[in-house]
């Protein structure tokens, strides 16, 4: 009697105290890149569990941000030297992320304080790129924004303020577009419910993105194969050329 | 059309690509040039990341030249030892020219180098072919007919030792020549992703005093034999050949050259040469033009 009363008020204690939970699905967990890929568009929906199934009035804030595979980058910068534009200053980052999306339901300056955004990575300013090296505070600044700003025209950064649309205050969704260029790896969605520049729920999904048959065959065999790959490389171009002339004789 | 190419990591149109390749095969065959010197640039300004473009472009010579060099040598167009001698020479270059394409490349100064290399080189020598080929044209208008040169003996090749005979093109010469000529051109098929015909075609001739009729196959004999070093070469160290760009550079290749054969037949050669000469400069332009206006992107992203 005892133990059921005690799991009643763990019960009891549970529900009262239930924190909101978010419920995520992507429209897509794998993203094969075969050799018609021209990119692709994942949606990414879900809903919001309210404590107690209170809904409130007001529309939630809701942040989707979609993140690809971190890696080490040089960045560098031309200027003219002797009349011609060569690299010359350059700055590292540790970790900068190959593609990085994030969809909002409202202007991000709304929706987060810049503590906020910096600690949970809210927005392409917001990055943490590990920058490494000597380089003076703001230089290093000088060559985030190049590197942010040369991402952002490639579409593989991306802010989408306001397009994470929102019904009943409860379901939510938002389209993340995927360029062509993406690299290859592991991804990950994540989805911060914010209430008053806090964020109170999240949850994370993950994505592959990964070459498919002939384009993923080629490639793991350029890289784990690669004098076997620079042989066949050969042996198909002297086949082809050969077989070319053939037939252009016979024409 | 589009397809996306496994190595350099971006869908491309099919169509512009073999379009590419045909206009590049259009010229080869009219000219009798590999056209690496076209393919390289072209595949750069489409967006092809260069190192991917120099590497793909020497394994489409490869494959580019093999149907020549068949027909030359079964013409008796061959002259294999010689051919042997710079095979030799163009592997140590080609080897070198990787090296240094690997070293330039982790200082970041690859791109800025290609381009520097192409204008020096496609200047040079689009400078010296258009002058001869206007003094053709001139001595042609004058009613003479151009004096024929004299098979070269450059003093500074007679004077290398260890002089060996070439009975096929009548050569008594140091084989020290042809392998410093093939280690020169392999450090350039290395580093732009050309075959080097149009600089091994004139120093055959001009330097070591070959045979017209020997030149041109013992070259492609040669450049198939270098191009597949390099892209060995190029897919071992930096895993840069992208194969499916290859091929359809090579589709795109084979029909333009067919095009290109007949129109060759309908022109005076001194038309012909005035022609590649007013290409090859305006790719040297071009690529000059590159490097001194202001990039619209100052910045480049490297991995690593």
């Amino acid at each position: 009697m005892s133990r059921l009363l005690a799991l009643f008020a763990i019960w009891l204690a549970c529900t009262a105290a239930a924190p909101v939970k978010l419920i995520t699905d992507i429209s897509q967990s794998r993203i094969d890149i075969i050799y018609t890929f021209k990119g692709a568009e994942l949606l990414v929906f879900g809903a919001i569990q309210y404590a107690n199934g209170q809904v409130p009035d007001e529309p939630p804030g809701l942040a989707v941000v979609m993140r690809g595979p971190a890696e080490p980058v040089t960045v560098r910068k031309k200027a003219r030297v002797a009349g011609i534009w060569v690299n010359t200053r350059s700055a590292r980052f540790e970790s900068a992320p190959g593609f990085y999306a994030v969809a909002t339901s409202k202007p991000i300056a709304k929706l987060v304080d810049q503590r906020t955004a910096t600690i949970w990575e809210i927005g392409v300013d917001s990055l943490q790129l590990s920058p490494t090296g000597n380089a003076t505070p703001a230089e290093t600044e000088e060559f985030e924004h190049g590197l942010i700003d040369l991402r952002r025209r490639n579409g593989l950064f991306a802010e989408h303020e306001g397009a994470v649309g929102i019904s009943q205050n409860i379901l939510y969704r938002a389209r993340i577009a995927i360029p062509s260029s993406v690299p290859v790896g592991s991804y990950t969605a994540q989805i911060f419910l914010i209430k008053n520049g806090e964020v109170i729920a999240q949850s994370t999904s993950p994505v592959e993105i990964d070459k498919s048959g002939f384009e993923r065959w080629v490639f793991v065999a350029a890289h784990n194969h690669s004098l076997a790959y620079g042989l066949a490389a050969v042996a198909a171009a002297l086949l082809a050329g050969w077989g070319a002339g053939l037939i252009v004789r016979r024409n | 059309m589009n397809i996306y190419l496994p190595i350099a990591e971006m869908s491309v149109n099919v169509l512009v690509i073999i379009g590419l390749g045909a206009l590049v095969g259009f010229l080869s065959g009219m000219f009798g040039i590999g056209g690496g010197f076209l393919t390289t640039p072209l595949l750069i300004f489409y967006g092809i990341p260069p190192a991917i473009a120099v590497a793909s472009a020497a394994t489409q010579i490869t494959g580019s030249s093999v149907s020549g060099a068949l027909a030359y040598w079964k013409r008796g167009g061959v002259d294999v030892r010689i051919g042997a001698v710079l095979i030799v020479g163009g592997i140590v270059g080609a080897g070198l020219g990787s090296m240094l394409f690997k070293l330039l490349q982790s200082l970041g100064q690859i791109d800025v180098s290609i381009n520097i290399i192409y204008v020096v080189f496609l200047g040079t020598i689009g400078g010296l072919m258009l002058r001869e080929a206007l003094a053709a044209l001139a001595a042609q208008k004058a009613g003479h007919v151009a004096p024929t040169r004299m098979r070269a003996r450059n003093p500074l090749v007679t004077a290398l030792p260890f002089k060996m005979r070439y009975s096929d093109s009548g050569l008594f010469i140091s084989p020290l020549a042809p392998l410093l000529l093939g280690v020169a051109t392999g450090i350039l098929t290395a580093i732009m992703g050309i075959g080097g015909g149009f600089i091994i075609v004139p120093a055959l001739i001009y330097v070591l005093g070959m045979p017209a009729k020997m030149v041109v196959g013992t070259s492609l004999f040669q450049i198939i034999f270098v191009t597949a070093v390099t892209t060995l070469l190029h897919s071992v160290q930096s895993q840069t050949v992208d194969i499916v760009l290859a091929i359809l550079l090579l589709a795109g290749g084979v029909i333009g050259a067919q095009f290109g054969v007949q129109a060759a037949q309908k022109l005076p050669p001194e038309r012909l040469r005035l022609f590649l000469a007013l290409i090859v400069l305006a790719v040297a332009l071009r690529v000059a033009y590159g490097l001194t206006v202001a990039p619209s992107e100052l910045f480049t992203i490297y991995a690593g």
